[in-house]
This record gives structure tokens, C-alpha cells and sequence, in this order.
């Protein structure tokens, strides 16, 4: 069997920055394993720009802003295979996997970094009655139809879900000849970044219909028409407010699932809210010596961050390749309550950490003129204000060693939404 | 005196603003919460620019499209007209980030670049 010291499961934005981390961290023996027929995942088909302004203060597409890490990559000299799937990862880090030159093989690595990103929630994930005819799309199906592939999957066009992707290629079609007659949204507010509500939808005059969702798709062979209707509170239709659009497309955007099947393999526990591993301040899953970043770990809104998080995933695991497995002496745990869904990581070793660690979580509803608020035990360790906080909008705070190490009794950390 | 109203991208918070203009001059904003609301809508109303991104087809490729971009960003009211102009363009590989693949898109002095590396077949 061949043996790496770090295998990376996929050759997207996080597996990119984790390598290129891991490698400057002063481990050699890496390779990332791909299942496309080139690196940088996702990005390929993000063609619009507005990537990287955190990263390298300049807007660049996607394409532009996975490039730059691939030439890191290269010029690291880091191993790594395309058109190769993994099928199997042990709690022992074996790793199978499987491609057309090598056949099945099978590696055994000292860490792994699980950077597989996430898919998105298909049609049959939702309660939609009516047919299923041609037509039914998720928006990145679409994408990558319209952007990799060359072709224009419609002409006319209801979009259900303001999830960033169905924005963008709300956008995308238009410009293309397509007519998006409207984009639908079940909750009551959007899902998606507010600069491309005004860019991708104000500017081109398509319609945004809050708390609203398609209960009819219309046609046997192909999509011929759209119902839409407005619900209430409880989430139901309200009778007598249907709407009916004539398209020959439904595009749906109503969410990203973290793609976990191989950490489940591994047996590497999940958090039941963001479906991904849950983690310490390392980013070290329950299983020893097996990492996670980037969207496999928590849907992203922003690349930017991906890259930061994979980069901290990548010189932890060097670290551990480097030093050896060590017992945390201590654990802090970090409650989501108030407002506060989940936070990444959920553990925190103060013995062991980085000088500061960044907790990032998502808000469960739009909170105006609230606060962000941080206790360590009883006692409240910061109190920001927010104009805002959207669900659609990840949030952070920052956990610095040298103030948690003036707690030495705490057994918990709590992170809550209150009354600015 | 004229009013329009638009929506602040600056932050989630997305403030409703109203600019009220005087023969094409803003003479005030209003339902900002901080200046980034105020530059934005006086930018917005006056000069309004995007940077247009779109694909065209690449011959003897390892891929059949490559992503491309305007190198700055254009009048709003050009972005049809540039994509009028994109379309049909063809280029041949290998291509390379920031390759010039459309010069000067409809007078605007911009050249549309190609975004990503496409090897030959």
C-alpha cells in the first residue's frame, strides 16, 4: 500500500488552500485527490466575479480566483490525481479510491483533510406536486449547462429559491436571451447576499417574491408552466393567491448540503444542523487525525473564508503529522443558544490553541439593532452591536488564548443573540 | 425635481434609499444609515457601472468554453450591447488568463479578457 503523510479528498478551493498550508508547514508528502478532470472545483463554473475581495483586495471571477491557488499548488510541486473518486476512508485513514490509469488502489495516510465541499438539495428533497418532466433544474446544474458546457437549458424561467446561485444565474440567463419571469422564496426573507438581490435580479427588473413557493409544476414532457403561491406563517399556501407563470423552466435554489458520505465512512460524528463533522479549534474531527474544511465542514457564503478555514485545516494537520497525536489536557465546549444555530468549531482546547480562534455561525432569522454577545462561564466576555444579522450572512467572533486563560475554571462558552 | 429609489448594497442591512435629483444632479439622499449608502446611491444614480462576465467558445480546446470578463467595469446601459458583441466570438486555444480576446467593447475602451487557462486538446 502507498502511504502519504496528508490526503486531501478534494481538489476545490479548500483542498487547494489546505495543501498549499500544509506543505509551507513543513510536510512533503502530500497529494489531493480530485474526482474532476481538473482542480478547482465549483470555482470553474462561477464565472461572474466578486471573489477574493477579502483574500487579495481586488474583485476576480471564479475561475481567476481558483487559479491563483492551483499556480501555489504547482509551484509547491504538490502531488495530486485527477478523474479519481474516492470510495472509502477508515477511522485508520486508509483511504480507497479509484480511476482509470490506477484502477482501485488503496493509501494509507497519517492525516486526511476532508475538503469535499457540498451539492445541492434536489427536487426531491421538496414537497413539489405536478409532474416531473424535462425542464426541473437545480441552479448549479444550470450553471455549469450555461458556463462549462455551452448550452442555454431554457428560454423562459421560474426560479424557486433566492439562494446566491439562483440569483446569479437569474442573471446569467438573462443576459444569455432567457426571460426569468420571477424568483420565489419561501421564507420571508432572502436566502442570498444582498448585493446580488440589486445586481442579479433589481437591475434587470426580475421580480423577488417573498414568502412565496411553487405548489404546481404544469406539463408532462417538458415544464409548460409554473403555480406559485403565497404562504402564510405556517408555511402553507394561502388559497386564492396563486399565481401562474407560463415557462419551460423551473430553476431551484433552495439550499447546499455538505457532502458527508465518506466522513461518515470514517465514522467521523456530524452535527445534525450544518449535516458536517463537528470539530475542535483544529478543525480535527472526532476521529483523530482527520480534518475538515471549507463547505464539506459548513455551507460558505464567501470563498474568501473557505481559504482561511482550509488553510488553518492544512497547518493543523501538518502539525499533527509533525508532532504526533496529543490528548487535549482540556475541552472547552461552545453553546449555540438565542438566535445563534451553530458555530464552527464546537470545541475549544485552551491549552492548545492558536493565539486567537475565529468561531463562525450562522443566525436562525434576521435580527435588527441586536447584539452579539460571547460569556465565558456566566460572565460576559464581549458584546458586540449589529445594525443586522442575516441568516444568509455567516457571523464570527474571535476567542483569543490569553483571555481564556484568565478563566481557568470555566466548562462551557456560550455565543447568543441579545437586546442591543 | 426628480426621485429614485434604490437599494443599498454596502451591507445585509440593505437600506431603502431615495435620491432626489435636480436636472441630472443629486441634490440629496435620504434612508441611508451610514455613508457608504450616500456614496453608493450618488454613484449609482450618476455613473452606474458593472463588470460584465460571460463565456465564448474555444476551438481545439481541452474544454469547449472559456470564461471571460470585462478588464473594468462598463456603463450599465452597455451591458446588452456588450453582450451582443461577445456573442459570436470564437477563440482558439491555448488561452491564458488576461488574454485579450474582444478589444475595446462597444467604444466603452475596455477590452473583454479571457478568466481562465484552457490548454490545446
Amino acid at each position: 500500500m502507498q502511504s502519504y503523510d496528508i490526503v486531501i479528498i478534494g481538489g476545490g478551493p479548500a483542498g487547494l488552500a489546505a495543501a498549499a498550508e500544509a506543505k509551507k508547514s513543513g510536510v512533503d508528502s502530500i497529494l489531493i485527490l480530485e474526482r474532476d478532470h481538473e482542480l478547482g472545483g465549483i470555482l470553474n463554473q462561477c464565472i461572474h466575479n466578486g471573489f477574493g475581495l477579502h483574500t487579495f483586495k481586488e474583485e476576480l471571477t471564479g475561475p481567476e480566483y481558483a487559479q491563483r491557488f492551483m499556480d501555489e499548488v504547482f509551484d509547491l510541486g504538490i502531488e495530486y490525481k485527477l478523474n479519481t473518486m474516492v470510495m472509502d476512508i477508515t477511522d485508520t485513514k486508509v483511504v480507497t479510491a479509484m480511476n482509470k490509469t490506477d484502477g482501485m488502489f488503496q493509501i494509507q495516510a497519517k492525516a486526511v483533510i476532508l475538503a469535499m465541499g457540498c451539492r445541492e438539495r434536489p427536487r426531491g428533497a421538496l414537497n413539489i406536486p405536478g409532474y416531473r418532466p424535462a425542464g426541473i433544474f437545480s441552479a448549479g446544474t444550470a450553471q455549469r449547462l450555461v458556463n462549462i458546457e455551452g448550452y442555454l437549458p431554457g428560454r423562459e424561467v421560474v426560479i424557486l429559491g433566492s439562494g446566491d446561485i439562483g440569483l446569479i444565474m437569474a442573471r446569467r440567463m438573462t443576459l444569455e436571451g432567457a426571460k426569468v419571469k420571477v424568483v420565489a422564496e419561501l421564507m420571508p426573507y432572502s436566502g442570498g447576499l444582498k448585493r446580488n438581490i440589486v445586481q442579479c435580479l433589481d437591475d434587470y427588473g426580475i421580480p423577488l417574491k417573498l414568502s412565496h413557493t411553487v405548489i404546481d409544476i404544469e406539463g408532462k414532457e417538458r415544464v409548460e408552466g409554473i403555480t406559485i403561491a403565497e404562504v402564510g406563517p405556517d408555511m402553507k399556501p394561502i388559497p386564492g393567491t396563486e399565481e401562474h407563470y407560463k415557462c419551460d423552466t423551473l430553476l431551484l435554489s433552495v439550499g447546499l448540503l455538505p457532502e458527508n458520505e465518506l466522513s461518515k465512512t470514517a465514522g467521523v460524528e456530524l452535527s445534525n444542523i450544518t449535516s458536517g463533522p463537528i470539530v475542535n479549534d483544529s478543525l480535527e474531527t472526532s476521529v483523530e487525525g482527520i480534518f475538515a474544511c471549507g463547505n464539506v465542514l459548513h455551507v460558505h457564503d464567501l470563498v474568501d473564508f473557505v481559504s482561511q478555514e482550509a488553510a488553518n485545516a492544512g497547518r493543523n494537520a501538518a502539525k499533527y503529522v509533525k508532532e504526533g497525536a496529543k490528548t487535549a489536557s482540556k475541552e472547552i465546549k461552545i453553546n449555540a443558544v438565542d438566535g445563534v444555530r451553530y458555530t464552527v468549531p464546537v470545541t475549544v482546547r485552551p491549552n492548545e490553541m492558536d493565539d486567537t480562534v475565529t468561531v463562525r455561525f450562522r443566525v436562525g432569522a434576521v435580527y435588527k439593532n441586536s447584539a452579539v454577545t460571547m460569556y465565558f462561564g456566566d460572565e460576559q466576555v464581549l458584546k458586540r452591536k449589529k445594525q443586522i444579522m442575516a441568516p444568509g450572512e455567516m457571523e464570527q467572533v474571535v476567542i483569543k488564548k490569553e483571555e481564556l486563560a484568565k478563566h481557568p475554571d470555566i466548562s462551557d462558552i456560550t455565543i447568543k443573540i441579545e437586546q442591543a | 425635481m426628480e426621485t429614485r429609489k434604490l437599494t443599498c448594497i454596502g451591507c445585509p442591512m440593505g437600506c431603502q434609499l431615495t435620491v432626489t435629483m435636480q436636472d441630472g444632479a443629486v441634490v440629496e439622499v435620504t434612508g441611508n444609515t451610514c455613508k457608504r449608502g450616500d456614496d453608493y446611491a450618488r454613484k449609482e444614480v450618476t455613473n452606474p457601472t458593472r463588470i460584465v462576465t460571460s463565456t465564448v467558445p474555444v476551438k481545439g480546446g481541452r474544454i469547449a468554453m472559456v470564461s471571460c470578463k470585462t478588464k473594468n467595469d462598463i456603463p450599465k446601459d452597455k451591458i446588452f450591447d456588450c453582450m451582443a458583441a461577445i456573442e459570436g466570438v470564437v477563440v482558439n486555444a491555448p488561452v491564458h488568463i488576461g488574454d485579450v480576446i474582444l478589444s475595446d467593447v462597444c467604444g466603452t475602451g475596455v477590452d473583454v479578457i479571457a478568466t481562465k487557462e484552457v490548454l490545446s486538446a
